[in-house]
């Protein structure tokens, strides 16, 4: 008796779930504003990424002052020629260079002194190097390509037989899981957590404020649907279009920009579904905890969207930061999605990676859509 | 005309009232600027404190101690493992516990004493591609340092050339110095231009436009009745994180305040002109925050705040000429750090001007063709 009520009401529970998902979804597909955010931004945002945010430097603008004409000196500037990594430009004075640098027309300085041929016989000859330094990211490594095509000189010299003096030790530099030392390799996984978050939080943390707004949140209380079945019914259209923008730039980094795949495509839905999950809870608690679209807006903003860029270990190392900052980006989940992509993509099923991280992300989901069903208890005033 | 002006003047009071009237959106749209501007502050930095490596040490003499024992006291690296073969380092990089792993090949010394070179390998994680060139960059110099005192405490012949280095502008090449300025257009252009594409969609969702429409208002007079409480706001927020930049970072300023100042109107108003485009087109508040979203996203990607500009494709560096972000950090950059003047700004500070020009009369258009 008692069996068949049960099975009885949750029959009924899934009609309403079911109806509450078929009324978003119209609500969802209406707007096309939310096509642009589920297809147009992914594939957008990677051409973006892929294409646009090269943190690789290379055409380094130079001004090269020889203040004296020696075959030395045309060796030294040849050897910053023939570089890839910097683009020549040959000028009289340093006064001419200054001005160049000044008008960030150039973003170094090498300077080549008079009697510089002379000096090199007698091992104290000197080479200026000066850079801009307002990006000090691209100045220091501008800074070590320079020693390197330095270093091009002295080998090719040595190469003609004439040994010159060089640095007495031997660096043999490799990088793994990213031969290529390609930036686009860490950022496209970067894209997804942020495709992610937009998808997943923007979008939902308006859903639910609206209703509130609208005053037609008090229309759903009076249905017999639970709060969890219409935040349940709210979620899965979502859920869906986040997953459509999560296929969609896995696809587009691995086709378009070849970023090697090493661990399992199971592994990698299985945790972004976490993450996504994640992302929508925090966006329907915002939304309920506000019941304001604009204060939503505004917070939702605050709390995933820049955090999941500048916290999260995507572009900046986090393990570079004040430890109380370090602290901080424990609190955000997009800190633990990124170092899942990043090993995933890069580096293969690390477990060791792997299980902490998702552990987490699957504590802060349940936390946070709890967090909302509790939010939108029926209870008015 | 002084219809017009207290017409103006009343629905600006209006605006102020509604972005004001709530505590909690007073706290929400004054307190992250100052918060985000003192967390990305310390965290956006491409500055390595500590480098994390594994070292193995094939050689165990007393050069190799030596070169390990410098790692060691540069204040930067921190040694997580001694193991004698590389595959036995390799398990902390994959954990991500190491960013490099040092290897010291076993002829080093030998090669040192025959005035040959000595070897060393690094190998870094790719994971993060920059970290890790930055982090080879560390030891390099490193190495350099070691192999001249080497030579010098061993009566050998210097370095035939040596590399002297500088860097103008920001002496110790922190990002620091170039990152928080940048800070002060970022923050600001996306709570404002939010702010704005909100505030019209706001009055339409609640059917309060219908009532702005009736009343006597010019569509003109109704957007600088919305743009100028936004402006006020825009330039507080900025405020707010310059001083946090002047007085908590410290980063000394070596320009004219007017100059800075002109630069944050022009871009303000230009972000605000984006943001009523916005507004005039979307019909409900989500519209108007997903279109905002997908402007901002490539303006702050491609604005130099993270990755310079030059490196860019030529196509999207088309697309930089219309990003009024990309202007405010370059403004913010070069009047904060170098002290540029009005002149040396005059195409930047135009650039703005015409956007900010172009923006709001079509905004204002799409006003007058929407009410129909």
């Amino acid at each position: 008796m008692t069996d068949a009520r049960q099975a009885g009401s949750r029959t009924a529970s899934a009609t309403r779930i079911a109806a509450l998902i078929r009324k978003e979804t119209w609500q969802l597909l209406r707007d096309p504003s939310s096509i642009v955010i589920g297809i147009v931004m992914p594939l957008a945002l990677l051409l973006l990424f892929g294409y646009g945010l090269n943190l690789d430097v290379k055409n380094v603008p130079v001004a090269i002052v020889m203040e004296e004409v020696s075959d030395d000196a045309r060796g030294v500037a040849s050897g910053f020629e023939l570089s890839d990594y910097f683009r020549v430009v040959h000028v009289k004075t340093m006064a001419e260079a200054q001005k160049l640098l000044l008008e960030h027309t150039v973003s170094a300085i090498v300077r080549i002194p008079p009697g510089f041929a002379r000096r090199v016989q007698s091992n104290t000859a000197e080479i200026q190097v000066i850079v801009h330094g307002a990006d000090a990211n691209t100045a220091r490594i501008s800074l070590g390509y320079a020693q390197g095509a330095i270093g091009t000189w002295i080998a090719r010299e040595a190469a003609r037989g004439r040994m010159l003096a060089a640095a007495s030790v031997s660096l043999e530099s490799r990088l793994w899981f990213n031969e290529a030392n390609e930036s686009t390799y860490f950022l496209v996984p970067g894209l997804i957590v942020l495709v992610v978050t937009l998808i997943g939080t923007l979008l939902t943390a308006l859903v639910v404020a609206r209703e509130w707004e609208r005053g037609t949140f008090e229309a759903l209380f009076v249905t017999p649907a639970r709060s969890s079945e219409i935040l349940l019914g709210k979620a899965v259209p979502y859920f869906i279009l986040g997953m459509i923008g999560f296929a969609l730039s896995v696809g587009g980094g691995l086709l378009l920009f070849g970023v090697p795949f090493r661990g399992s495509f199971l592994v990698l839905t299985a945790v972004s579904m976490l993450y996504l999950l994640v992302a929508l809870g925090i966006g329907l608690a915002v939304s309920s905890a506000t019941k304001s679209q604009f204060l939503a807006s505004q917070m939702s903003m605050t709390l995933t969207f820049l955090p999941a860029m500048m916290l999260s270990g995507f572009v900046f190392d986090i393990r570079s930061m004040p430890w109380i900052i370090q602290v901080v980006t424990y609190v955000f989940p997009a800190r633990y999605f990124v170092s899942l992509l990043q090993t995933i993509f890069l580096a293969g099923n690390v477990w060791s990676v792997i299980i902490p991280n998702a552990a987490v992300l699957a504590v802060m989901a349940f936390a946070l859509l709890a967090l909302s069903v509790r939010l939108n208890r029926k209870i008015i005033g | 005309m002084w219809n017009s002006f207290r017409r103006t003047l009343a629905l600006m009071h209006k605006e102020f009232l509604v972005i004001l009237k709530d505590p909690r959106s007073r706290v929400l749209l004054f307190l992250p600027p100052i918060l985000q501007c003192l967390i990305f502050g310390y965290a956006a930095t491409y500055d390595l404190n500590t480098v994390p490596y594994a070292l193995v040490d094939q050689d165990r003499s007393a050069a190799s101690r030596a070169f390990a024992a410098r790692l060691d006291g540069s204040g930067i690296f921190t040694r997580v493992a001694s193991t004698q073969t590389t595959e036995a380092a390799a398990d902390y990089l994959l954990r991500g516990r190491a960013v490099l792993i040092v290897t010291i090949a076993a002829d080093f010394e030998k090669r040192l004493v025959s005035s040959q070179a000595g070897r060393i390998q690094v190998l870094a994680d790719g994971r993060n591609s920059n970290t890790a060139g930055v982090a080879q960059g560390y030891v390099a110099s490193i190495a350099t340092a070691f192999g001249q005192d080497w030579r010098a405490s061993h009566g050998l012949a210097n370095q035939a050339v040596q590399v002297t280095t500088r860097a103008w502008y920001n002496p110790s090449l922190e990002t620091r110095w170039n990152m928080i300025p940048s800070l002060i257009g970022a923050i600001t252009m996306m709570m404002t231009m939010m702010l704005t594409a909100m505030s019209v969609a706001r009055e339409r969702e609640e059917g309060t436009f219908d009532q702005l429409l009736v009343a006597p208002f010019r569509p003109t007079e109704i957007m600088i009745g919305k743009a100028v409480p936004s402006m006020a706001v825009g330039l507080l927020q900025s405020s707010l994180i310059f001083l946090v930049a002047l007085f908590w970072f410290r980063i000394p300023f070596a320009g004219s305040y007017a100059v800075f100042y002109l630069g944050l109107v022009l871009f303000l108003a230009a972000a605000i002109g984006m943001g009523l485009f916005l507004s005039s087109i979307a019909r409900n508040m989500q519209q108007a925050m997903i279109l905002s979203f997908v402007l901002l996203m490539p303006f702050m990607l491609l604005s130099g705040l993270m990755a310079p500009t030059e490196n860019m494709p030529a196509i999207l560096r088309y697309f930089t000429k219309i990003n009024p972000l990309q202007y405010a950090i370059t403004i913010t950059r070069r009047v904060y750090l170098e002290g540029a003047t009005l002149g040396q700004l005059l195409p930047d500070l135009s650039a703005l001007v015409v956007i900010a020009a172009v923006t709001m009369p079509i905004a204002a258009w799409f006003f007058r063709n929407r009410l129909a």
